[in-house]
């Protein structure tokens, strides 16, 4: 699904975010970016998402080579990608409801269907019942959650967050991620970049570590042993593909 | 089609309601509008009004021929009978001593003052109006010929300052022409300041769409309808201004159509006028937004 071949980012200040990093993640698998802050991970997602654009070498992400995709072809490639912002990047000029329609908004889909989808979304998050509210009366771990909504609303193939979980006590990130996990299970794909290893330790999910923006090599290979403990996504739920 | 359709009419109605909810600096901006669009539109109108009215003069190309005073009434008459024989005059009439004090007295003012001058000082005057096959070089023939009869005190055309009068018009009307395209330029970079700020209050807004996978046209919908807003309320204010302008001028020029004796009647702004006007305020205002979308949107891109 996201193939990074031989990817170096260098930033105009002349500081090197990623250094030649080779690295890829399969069709349905759920994958954890780590490392510490300033290590290339945010970076990482710039490029899948194309707010960056890498200074050498090949993104290819369901694939396209994101070379290829012109500026004007951005937002609709865009489209076809969750994001998820440690900041929810939420508008608290309106409704929780319309938050999440955003994208089918951009979309053009017709109100009804959207409306439809958007209650869906909110109660795969289970938020179905604040759908009215602003996302300002919400609390945090609330609001990641319509983020994520948001996300999803679309049914993109491929979800990407960053530091979804980064304002969350331990018990809302651990929902958070059973969250991801559920979406995992119907055949999305997720790449998650986060700092918090006890917890993705827990889900037993792979991680891609990232020191100095290399691929930092794990000296134990628990994790390919924890990994192949998780079952893989099997078809999946009706309601989400 | 129908996706399309509504999501224009979201989007405009979006706009509106953010106009609407800010309603005293939506209120100056439309006023703003209105009067730079009613100026040149009403400045427009009184040439308009003018050339209607010198247009009337175009045909009175008359040659007022003043008669020595010591002639008699039937002497100006046998004048007058002879020049209408000539080939080259349409029709002559002729205005009495007696009926240009009669006239004299009731639109001067003087009245009753006039009576005690002892003897009427005015001439005998012929109005002679050339037949329309002259050519300019049998005009001046026959104002020369008019001249150099012996009873003829002086001859006076009256065209002269009816050209000067349309020159002037022209001038006047080239003048206008330039304000007015300096104040549709005012226009665009009112509207397209507005929108500027409005879209720097709204730049979390607009990154987060980005983000999310909007276009730049979809992001730069809402601000376009704004300015076709502004443009749209800003040239019916403008035309309410023109039409109340209107309303205070008619008894005004009610009055001087009766000291002229004629049917002057003040033109007003038709259809075709205010859909003018209107056009352009639209244009304008989306010309305006254009500008401050285009030139903004692109500066904004997530980080």
């Amino acid at each position: 699904m996201i193939q990074l071949d031989n990817v170096t980012k260098r930033y105009p200040g002349g500081q090197e975010a990623l250094s030649g990093l080779t690295v890829s993640v399969d069709k349905g698998e759920m994958a954890f970016v780590t490392g510490h802050s300033g290590a290339g991970k945010s970076t990482l997602l710039k490029l899948i998402a194309l707010i960056e654009r890498p200074t050498s070498g090949q993104v290819v992400v369901d694939g396209q080579n994101t070379q290829r995709v012109r500026r004007r072809r951005i937002p609709k490639y865009r489209r076809q990608i969750g994001m998820v912002f440690q900041d929810h990047k939420l508008l608290y000029d309106r409704p929780v409801a319309e938050n999440v329609a955003l994208p089918l908004v951009i979309a053009g889909v017709g109100h009804r269907e959207a409306s439809r989808r958007v209650r869906a979304a909110l109660d795969q998050v289970g938020l179905l019942h604040k759908e009215k509210q602003n996302p300002e009366t919400l609390s945090a771990g609330e609001q990641q959650r319509v983020g994520i909504a948001r996300a999803i609303v679309t049914r993109p193939k491929l979800l990407i967050a960053d530091e979804p979980t980064g304002n969350l006590d331990p018990d809302l990130s651990l929902e958070v991620m059973r969250i991801f996990r559920r979406f995992n299970e119907v055949g999305v794909t997720l790449l998650i970049a986060s700092h918090d290893i006890a917890l993705i330790d827990k889900l037993g999910c792979r991680r891609i570590e990232i020191e100095d923006g290399r691929l930092q090599q794990h000296e134990d290979d628990d994790f390919v042993e924890d990994y192949a403990e998780v079952p893989l996504p099997q078809g999946g739920d009706d309601r989400w593909r | 089609m129908t996706i399309w359709f509504s999501r224009h009419a979201n989007t405009a109605a979006g706009s509106l309601g953010r106009l609407v909810s800010q309603p005293f600096a939506s209120l100056m901006i439309v006023l703003v509008i209105a009067v730079t669009l009613a100026l040149p539109a009403a400045l427009n109108l009184a040439i308009k009004n003018f050339t209607v009215i010198s247009g009337s003069w175009d045909d009175a190309l008359d040659f007022s021929v003043f008669l020595d005073t010591d002639l008699s009434v039937s002497e100006a008459e046998g004048i007058a009978r002879l020049i209408a024989q000539r080939a080259d005059v349409a029709d002559v009439q002729l205005i009495t001593a007696e009926d240009a004090l009669a006239e004299f007295k009731q639109q001067s003012g003087f009245g009753d003052a006039l009576d005690h001058l002892a003897e009427n000082p005015l001439p005998h005057a012929l109005v002679v109006r050339p037949s329309p096959a002259n050519t300019a070089q049998s005009m001046t023939l026959l104002r020369e010929e008019l001249a150099s009869l012996p009873e003829t005190e002086l001859v006076q055309v009256d065209t002269e300052w009816v050209q000067r009068f349309h020159a002037i018009l022209e001038i006047v009307q080239r003048a206008v022409m330039i304000g007015a395209g300096l104040l549709g330029l005012a226009i665009v970079v009112v509207i397209g300041n507005t929108i500027r700020l409005e879209i720097q209050n709204r730049r979390d807004e607009i990154e987060v769409t980005k983000l999310i996978g909007a276009s730049n046209a979809f992001v730069r919908r809402p601000f376009l309808w704004s300015g076709f807003w502004y443009g749209l309320f800003g040239s019916l204010l403008g035309l309410g201004l023109v039409w109340y302008g209107l309303y205070l001028l008619q008894p005004a020029v009610a009055r001087l159509a009766g000291l002229y004796q004629s049917g002057l009647t003040v033109l007003t702004l038709d259809l075709k006028d205010c859909l003018a006007i209107i056009g352009i305020g639209v244009t304008l205002g989306l010309i305006g937004s254009w500008f401050a979308a285009a030139r903004h949107m692109r500066a904004i891109e997530p980080k």
